[in-house]
């Protein structure tokens, strides 16, 4: 998402983009970042805690009038759990990614049922 | 708070355990290559904010991202129903933006910050794709110029960015 970041900047258009992975970002160097400490899958908030997205969301879009220098990040001060044990846990027990098939993955498949049936729709339009 | 998790290292550890060739991580910062810089144009309270997002969010109904470098766009109506949003992605876990969609994509976050006028008004769309392209070449080429194009079209001032 940083190279995306940097192309948008460059054609004008203001960007922050918020991170869970803070090396990664460093590297890759965006214009603006905000930095959230919490498990991948989580870059805005946990789950059903409206309260906490939104505050999540306001502190880190403040970012855009508080940095000034390209590539900065912003840390956000919120922390995922007192004890923080999902950091030892994250990729630490191998590869638990799922194989990288060629084909669309739905979620269910009354998705895909539904995806094939606006395909055959477009596909007899005039 | 302790320090972030390492995951350079982390991912370079898991694939030479596997046997794989060490991955080339993007790196602009070594030798230096600084990014473009575009303050806000006006108050965010007044800016027309684009989302764009790579946690493989996908509106029942359109056809889902597949799992091997799928560098394709969808296009989701930011008036969209959110029990209508769907994850698919072959790198994180899904359990929780399946059961809510805002950790990925904040879609009634965002909504309610327009209601409360922290900021302006939404993009007709917000973008999505799934991350974890290895080929940072095909990110630059293929995907970032079409966001660039689509977020231009939709004439936004400014974007957040939301990856996993």
């Amino acid at each position: 998402m940083g190279l995306i970041a940097r192309q948008l900047e460059a054609a004008g258009i203001s960007t922050l983009g918020m991170t869970s992975a803070l090396d990664i970002t460093r590297k890759v160097n965006p214009p603006r970042a905000a930095f959230l400490d919490y498990p991948l899958g989580h870059t805005t908030g946990k789950p059903g805690e409206p309260e906490l997205q939104r505050a999540i969301l306001v502190e880190a879009l403040r970012a855009f009038g508080e940095l000034g220098e390209p590539g900065s990040v912003k840390m956000l001060p919120f922390r995922w759990s007192a004890d923080e044990a999902w950091k030892r846990q994250a990729f630490a027990g191998g590869d638990d990614r799922k194989p990288r098939l060629d084909t669309p993955q739905y979620q269910s498949d009354e998705d895909r049922r539904r995806a094939e049936e606006a395909m055959a729709c477009r596909v007899c339009e005039p | 708070m302790s320090a972030p998790v390492d995951y350079i290292t982390r991912i370079r550890e898991n694939y030479a355990r596997l046997g794989y060739p060490t991955y080339a991580w993007v790196d602009n910062r070594e030798p230096p290559r600084p990014p473009a810089w575009r303050p806000l144009p006006k108050p965010l309270s007044r800016c027309r904010l684009g989302l764009v997002a790579s946690g493989g969010i996908y509106v029942s109904g359109q056809v889902a991202f597949h799992w091997k470098d799928d560098a394709s766009l969808r296009a989701v109506p930011t008036s969209v129903r959110t029990e209508d949003l769907r994850a698919t992605h072959f790198a994180y876990d899904l359990t929780d933006a399946r059961r809510d969609p805002n950790v990925v994509f904040p879609i009634d976050t965002l909504r309610r910050l327009v209601a409360e006028g922290v900021v302006g008004e939404l993009a007709s769309h917000a973008y999505t794709f799934m991350g974890g392209i290895y080929s940072a070449r095909r990110v630059n080429e293929e995907l970032a110029p079409r966001i660039v194009e689509r977020l231009r079209a939709e004439q936004v001032d400014a974007s957040l960015l939301v990856p996993v």
